[in-house]
């Protein structure tokens, strides 16, 4: 409870101060700011909650409970999924928390089920991705402070794509970047299927990235956790 | 001995910590129903071998049995029979005594975890505070449920990883009282420590 209170309240203070203080000024071709912006919202609260994963992974590992659990006949990979699983859960759940003050935002959609589906889907294979990085942090941190720290860049990604303001603005280098890093093409899946627009080849683009991240990060975080048995 | 006597056997054993020997060669053999001290001053490699006993560490060379499983071709044998309480109370803080305990039946898949449980919060001492959440126990009650929970499903070799760090004279008198009751109970009881306590 108190971690998803944390998680969710820096992207809800992102959502308001950027609607009500720099939306007015920002450009994006659309009518309706909170609409645009909502999808890379709902990615900075998994990039701020799977530091949670890592943290507490972490103190697990200290505290002697992975040692305990392991000297155990139970599955050692249940231990990993444990953290997997919870990560899912309450990101789910903040996902929900930030999407009803986005309501109360003035945000509409005209998406069907299906495509809620859809973003659904895409959201949590990007939170099993980010989680599974969060993994090998919190098995390889030295300290409390290293474990959480890794998800600082991933917060901070979002600000570099088309997650607040169109790219089009961007200088050069900046742009290439943001153009081809995954959250663009997420953020853009995301909003497209909301908005009930045709996806096109972007979604598959978010799909290979989120896959391509998850199976690197999981095989990271196996070979990360056999180091310590 | 009889083979059925002999709870834990080792043969030269030997452990590197990259290029540091840490074990060069051990070897002893465990009584059944015992309590076995393993006494040496810190990075002794006590703790070492309590990880290669447990299954948690691999061995560079030498032979381990416990409870007549070897360790390296059948640990999941060996991680039925033991049970494993670190240098650390490793309790889940936000579940309370009890819920922990019933976390540990379940995980063993004992058929009444709830009675499992409610038997050893007598035995502890922690029933009347067995439904508060354990970040409130004191030191000792910490240390009465992580043993507590090694004992979950009656495995016959327990481990304890120096049980009385950080507790109270009066914490470690009951943390030794413990052990000798478990013992008398016919479980092997391994332990390390830094010194031996007199009431052993």
């Amino acid at each position: 409870m108190d971690t998803i209170i944390t998680v969710t309240i820096m992207p809800i203070m992102f959502m308001l101060f950027f609607v009500y203080v720099f939306g007015g000024a920002i450009q994006t071709g659309t009518d309706n700011y909170v609409n645009y912006l909502l999808p890379g919202i709902l990615l900075i609260s998994i990039a701020s909650g799977v530091s949670y994963t890592a943290y507490r992974l972490f103190l697990d590992m200290q505290r002697g409970i992975l040692e305990r659990f392991n000297s155990m006949p139970i599955a050692r990979s249940a231990v990993l999924w444990g953290h997997v699983l919870t990560s899912l859960v309450s990101n789910l759940i903040s996902g929900i928390v930030i999407i009803l003050v986005a309501l109360i935002m003035g945000f509409r959609s005209p998406a069907g089920i299906l495509s809620w589906l859809a973003v659904t889907g895409i959201l949590t294979l990007f939170t099993l991705a980010l989680t599974w990085i969060a993994v090998i942090a919190g098995l390889s941190a030295k300290s409390v402070d290293g474990a959480s720290a890794f998800s600082y860049p991933i917060i901070f990604l979002p600000f570099i794509s088309s997650a607040f303001v169109p790219t089009k603005s961007m200088p050069g280098p900046v742009r290439v970047f943001a153009e081809n890093q995954p959250v663009t093409s997420i953020v853009g899946s995301i909003r497209a299927l909301l908005s009930n627009q045709s996806v096109g080849i972007e979604i598959w683009l978010a799909l290979a990235w989120c896959l391509g991240i998850i199976l690197l990060a999981y095989f990271l975080a196996r070979r990360a956790y056999k180091k310590h048995l | 001995m009889s083979k059925n006597e002999i709870a834990i056997s080792v043969q030269g054993l030997k452990k590197s910590y990259k290029d540091i020997p840490v074990l060069t060669g051990v070897d002893f053999e465990v009584k059944t129903g015992s309590i076995f001290a393993l006494l040496g001053a810190n990075g002794a490699g006590k703790t070492t071998i309590v990880k290669i006993l447990s299954t948690l560490l691999k061995q560079d060379s030498g032979n381990a049995t416990v409870n007549g499983f070897d360790l390296s071709s059948n640990p999941g044998k060996v991680r039925e029979s033991i049970s494993l309480t670190g240098q650390f109370a490793a309790v889940d803080e936000i579940l309370t005594g009890r819920e922990n305990l019933i976390m540990m039946a379940s995980l063993r898949h004992l058929s009444h975890p709830q009675q499992v449980a409610k038997d050893l919060l007598k035995r502890f001492s922690l029933t009347e505070a067995a439904d508060r959440t354990a970040a409130t126990y004191s030191g000792g009650m910490r240390r009465r449920l992580d043993i507590a929970m090694s004992l979950v499903g009656k495995p016959q070799v327990i481990f304890l990883d120096e049980p009385t760090t950080g507790l109270d004279p009066e914490g470690r008198i009951e943390v030794w009282k413990i052990v000798k009751a478990l013992a008398d109970g016919g479980t092997t009881v391994f332990f390390c420590a830094a010194w031996t306590p007199s009431l052993l």
